[in-house]
């Protein structure tokens, strides 16, 4: 599957999948983000870096538009997905959350069986109107499965519990459940965090190979993560973007001091 | 070095006593108990037969079975929980899974845990003028459960609760990250891993329900009803009133059969909770996260 084409009126930018301008948001009357301009690139992975506390997660989260669900977060700006402002009030939250996975910290697999967790999405969005039928099922549950790299472990054992895999298959089927509705964007949370040295490896690896089909924007606070495994990087400081650049140049040659400071680990 | 020291020994008395003080007050705890079912089972297990279940009271109440007050009994319970857990399950779902917290949010979340300790013949009192009296069901069966429901409606409602807020924030919030919306992620994920609790609560109450007598007695329940209820606008006997009458009002019961009565109606209480922990238990098992 290729990037979801900019199908989009007025999207200035086609290689913008995401466009964030003047972002600005409180929680309460602690302003959390400051005039936040980011532009992250079609199909490619863009790492979110900074000190714990700088807004990383913030702004991941107003993407789709969880931190709302805080009740008493305020934004101002604009975030437009393809050229579409996300913030729009007419904008319908569930079509904006199947289009924009989202990946924690900490693997949140269902309570339910492996199989049934890759079809969830399917039977809350119902793409063709209906729940898919048994042979629609076991197909996108391979598929969704293979993407992962899951499906020759896991072939055998669809009914085991999502929530009984070790923690990286548990991240891995995360990853899996987002695939079958057809996502155009992934938001990961620090996703290998929970996950031992092995496990954050074959995450990291599989992350690298969705880059091209889906475009991936990546909060860690892990350096040499950012590093290994992201295209482009932004540098976060107390609610504000420091430095934006491609990774490789971002890790040899920051362009402020802040930046080399954080990266040769003064602070964090 | 690593001699006791006096302190050490004080400290190892002190901790002996507190122990043996906390023991002694769970024993007097188990002690009541045991001794209501020892003497229950002494004085009562003789008047048990098959007669004595199933057939109806003779010579005013002093002789024959209990049959009209267990069927009764079984009546006003299913009744009552057919009123009462559909609208307490809904409510707890209203206030667990959609109710923002504020601080209406709370106000009625303190209105239940009052409404759980109004007095059962206060109860019974509302039950008689609104339901007897103001909707007109006269003393029935309907009038008795629907007091019967409103009095456990607060254990509904806070077991469900509870159990609803046993199952992990995470997964709802997986739920709605995917689209879901608050109903999808209930129907699909927070009631399956909650029904466990909930049914322990229904259970909970049934049995508590099928003890109750101030709440019946004005509003349903008779003393003396020689035929089996046959619809919900009918009068009834019911076990706990029976025992009731029969230990106070009625002259020359021999003594067995109240003794009877109460062992009759602690089985099944008792029956019902065994039921309600095996019914944890397995679903307990069956949930892994």
């Amino acid at each position: 599957m290729s990037v979801a084409e900019p199908a989009t009126p007025g999207a200035a930018d086609a290689s913008a999948a995401i466009l964030v301008e003047k972002l600005n948001l409180w929680y309460g009357d602690f302003q959390a983000l400051l005039d936040v301009d980011l532009r992250v690139r079609a199909g490619a992975i863009t790492s979110l870096i900074g000190p714990s506390g700088c807004g990383k997660t913030t702004l991941l989260r107003s993407i789709n538009r969880i931190n709302e669900r805080l009740g008493y977060v305020r934004t101002s700006g604009s975030i437009r997905l393809w050229g579409l402002d996300v913030l729009d009030p007419s904008v319908e939250l569930a079509q904006l959350r199947k289009q924009v996975g989202m990946v924690f910290q900490r693997p949140n697999p269902l309570p339910l069986s492996v199989r049934d967790n890759v079809l969830f999405g399917t039977r809350v969005h119902l793409p063709d109107g209906r729940p898919p039928n048994r042979a629609e099922s076991d197909r996108i549950v391979e598929e969704a499965l293979r993407e992962v790299l899951l499906w020759d472990e896991l072939k055998d054992s669809l009914d085991r519990r999502g929530t009984e895999l070790s923690l990286e298959q548990q991240q891995k089927l995360c990853i899996a459940r987002l695939l079958p509705v057809k996502p155009s964007l992934l938001l990961m949370d620090e996703p290998c965090s929970a996950l031992d040295p092995a496990g954050t490896e074959a995450v990291e690896e599989l992350i690298w190979k969705l880059r091209g089909d889906y475009t991936i924007l990546i909060v860690t606070h892990n350096m040499a993560q950012a590093r290994r495994a992201s295209e482009e990087c932004v540098f976060m400081l107390l609610g504000e973007i420091i430095e934006h650049s491609d990774t490789a140049s971002m890790f040899l040659n920051p362009a402020h001091s802040q930046t080399a400071a954080y990266i040769e680990g003064r602070y964090g | 070095m690593f001699e006791a020291t006096a302190q050490n020994r004080s400290n190892r008395k002190v901790e002996g006593l507190f122990r043996l003080l906390f023991l002694w007050m769970t024993c007097m705890l188990i002690l009541p108990v045991a001794l209501i079912l020892g003497v229950l089972v002494y004085r009562g297990g003789p008047a048990i037969s098959w007669e004595f279940l199933f057939t109806q009271p003779l010579d005013n109440m002093t002789a024959g079975g209990i049959l009209p007050a267990l069927v009764g009994t079984v009546w006003l319970v299913v009744v009552a929980l057919i009123a009462s857990v559909p609208v307490g399950v809904a409510a707890a779902l209203y206030l667990s899974e959609y109710a923002p917290d504020n601080r209406l949010t709370r106000a009625i979340n303190l209105a239940i845990i009052n409404l759980a300790g109004v007095p059962s013949i206060v109860h019974a009192l509302f039950g008689l003028g609104a339901f007897v009296i103001f909707f007109r069901f006269g003393t029935s069966i309907l009038a008795a459960s629907l007091t019967l429901a409103v009095m456990t409606l607060p254990v509904v409602i806070v077991a469900t609760r509870e159990s609803l807020q046993t199952v992990p924030l995470a997964f709802r919030e997986a739920c709605w990250n995917m689209g879901a919306t608050r109903w999808q992620t209930i129907r699909k994920i927070v009631l399956p891993n909650a029904i466990s609790g909930i049914l322990t609560g229904v259970i909970l109450e049934v049995s508590r329900t099928s003890g109750e007598t101030a709440p019946i007695m004005f509003t349903g329940a008779a003393a003396f009803i020689p035929f089996l209820p046959q619809g919900v606008l009918d009068q009834t006997m019911a076990m706990s009133l029976h025992l009731f009458v029969i230990s106070t009002q009625v002259p020359d019961v021999p003594e067995h059969m109240p003794f009877g009565v109460a062992l009759v109606l602690i089985s099944m209480v008792l029956a019902m909770n065994g039921l309600s922990i095996a019914f944890r238990v397995y679903l307990r098992g069956r949930k892994k996260w």
